[in-house]
């Protein structure tokens, strides 16, 4: 069962390294947020760095958007779905695979590039780990919670927008302690653990609430 | 619980609901009609202003009913859901559909008001207050659940899509409105005028009773009425497929045969 | 009924009874139009499987 699991981490890994995969260019998207939000709000370095982990956390959110429609609808069109549906293993856990292969391809490299990120706003290097850290332990409820829309739209030929517009409200907690636990770090009236672990909370609680409901979606439409 | 069970299996025959609804619909639409006149002559010739507020209290009776509206529909909604994913019961699918737009103008309803009476009040049209802002994300989640239903063609296929999602978002209303709660405090001092805060009085009480227990009659009047529509549309939906099906055999029949006479 | 804000007043309430006229004449229309379409099927002699095998036991 566990070969089965590490194989579709592998697998979904693989498909996102080849060409025309969406391996890194979720990345991309980020970085082109990031760019974007200075040329509206114009060059102000100080309000920059204020609202800067705020920035970086909102281009999160959109990037995770990115590449989750065919998270499962890829594996539709190829049958590949119907073999999960039909095998031994949960597909509670064939889920949360599928999940774990999309944070190693979206979220993970976001938390690590956000410092890198942070210089172009002025980050200070404190905020710049507090974002880091907190995106780290975030993006995971983020996609998590964006697998359930993956899930419900998979069979959509045009699910794209339908799923953006089901995930996002219920990203607006994540977002929020997010923010908070960054902003926090620098300076404010609450201490950044108390925001940091309600953080690590969501995202454990998308995690189990996220995988029960994708993979009733998937058998539901099956 | 016996009997209610028998009911609710004798409410699976859409027929018979037909039937028993339409029985029970004018007068249920009536006495919210009685209701809603009484409690605005309450509210309009007996209901003293507030010391604070003024005349604009007059607002809080139909924000406040809005307000418990959008969140009963979607328990109504809820609870549909789980007839659909649990017993697969018939009517339930129809239930979840009637009652999604329902909710969502009585939650835009809550807001567009709150927002009317914010202006005097705070003096700008919109605060994001803790309530306000919960109450918007309730709308847009509303609004994701209409748009898949209007996403997924086949109805039962949409409806157990529908339910999923609903169910989701019930598990995530609370953890939104404990996360709005917490971002508001977190950026506004606790100065910030409340909206029904403070205790009420009984002679505004028995007005808001009566607007409330009139608009939740004519939103229970407008789900049955939906649920009714619902069921029509479906025998319309599959009296149109059946109907495709029969010209699709029929033209063939007509094309052969004129070739067979030559 | 003091005070300068009947504008509002007056613009919550008509908010609220366009609302609910807009739900109630949305529920009397789209179930007409379902009724309606109906009949066009019986007129035309379609009907829904489990009417006919009632009519043709």
């Amino acid at each position: 069962m566990i070969r089965t699991l590490v194989a579709i981490v592998g697998r979904d890994l693989h498909i996102a390294a080849r060409i025309g995969g969406a391996g890194g260019l979720s990345l991309v998207f980020f970085l082109m947020l990031v760019t974007l939000i200075p040329f509206a709000i114009g060059p102000d370095l100080n309000l920059l760095s204020r609202i800067g982990p705020a920035i970086l956390w909102l281009a999160a959110v959109l990037s995770t958007l990115i590449g989750l429609d065919r998270l499962f609808q890829a594996d539709e069109e190829d049958g590949s779905l119907a073999i999960m549906l039909a095998s031994e293993t949960p597909l509670e856990l064939v889920v949360i695979a599928k999940g774990a292969a999309h944070w190693l391809t979206t979220g993970l490299p976001l938390a690590l590039c956000a410092p890198l990120f942070g210089l172009l706003l002025a980050l200070t290097p404190q905020a710049m780990l507090a974002v880091s850290a907190t995106l780290l332990v975030g993006t995971p409820a983020l996609t998590f919670i964006g697998m359930v829309g993956a899930a419900l739209t998979a069979r959509l030929r045009r699910g794209g927008l339908i799923l953006s517009i089901l995930v996002m409200p219920l990203m607006v907690p994540t977002l929020i302690f997010g923010v908070s636990a960054a902003g926090a770090a620098t300076g404010g009236t609450v201490p950044f653990l108390t925001p940091f672990l309600i953080l690590c909370a969501i995202s454990l609680a998308a995690l189990v609430v996220g995988a029960v409901a994708a993979a009733m979606a998937l058998r539901a439409e099956g | 619980m016996a009997e209610n069970n028998s009911i609710l299996t004798a409410l699976a025959n859409p027929t018979r609901f037909l039937a028993l609804s339409a029985r029970v619909l004018p007068w249920m639409a009536g006495l919210s009609a009685v209701l809603l006149a009484v409690g605005l002559w309450l509210v309009f010739f007996q209901v003293p202003d507030d010391y604070q507020q003024g005349a604009t209290v007059r607002i809080m009776y139909i924000h406040v009913p809005a307000a418990w509206l959008s969140l009963f529909l979607y328990a109504m909604m809820t609870g549909s859901a789980i007839g659909t994913l649990v017993w697969r019961h018939p009517l339930a699918d129809v239930a979840q559909k009637a009652a999604a737009p329902i909710g969502a103008a009585f939650t835009l309803l809550c807001l567009v008001t709150g927002s009317i009476w914010g202006k005097p009040m705070w003096g700008t049209w919109w605060v994001w207050d803790a309530r306000l802002t919960s109450e918007l994300v309730l709308l847009l989640i509303y609004l994701g659940i209409i748009g898949l239903w209007r996403a997924i063609e086949e109805p039962s296929a949409a409806a157990r899509a529908v339910a999923i999602m609903t169910l989701v978002g019930f598990v995530n209303i609370p953890i939104v409105k404990f996360s709005v709660d917490w971002w508001n405090t977190l950026h506004q001092p606790a100065s910030v005028f409340r909206l029904g805060g403070s205790t009420i009085d009984a002679s505004m009480l028995w007005p808001l009773l009566v607007m409330a227990a009139g608009f939740t009659l004519l939103a229970v009047s407008l789900h049955l009425s939906g649920m009714r529509t619902e069921i029509l549309r479906r025998r319309v939906r599959a009296l149109s497929l059946l109907e495709a099906q029969q010209r699709e055999r029929a033209p063939v029949a007509a094309v052969v045969a004129p070739g067979v006479a030559r | 009924m003091s005070g300068g804000h009947m504008g509002y007043i007056v613009a919550a309430y008509a908010f609220a009874a366009i609302t609910v006229g807009g739900l109630i004449l949305r529920a009397v229309l789209d179930h007409r139009a379902q009724q309606r379409a109906l009949a066009d099927f019986e007129a035309r002699g379609v009907q829904r499987r489990s009417r006919r095998k009632a009519a043709q036991p």
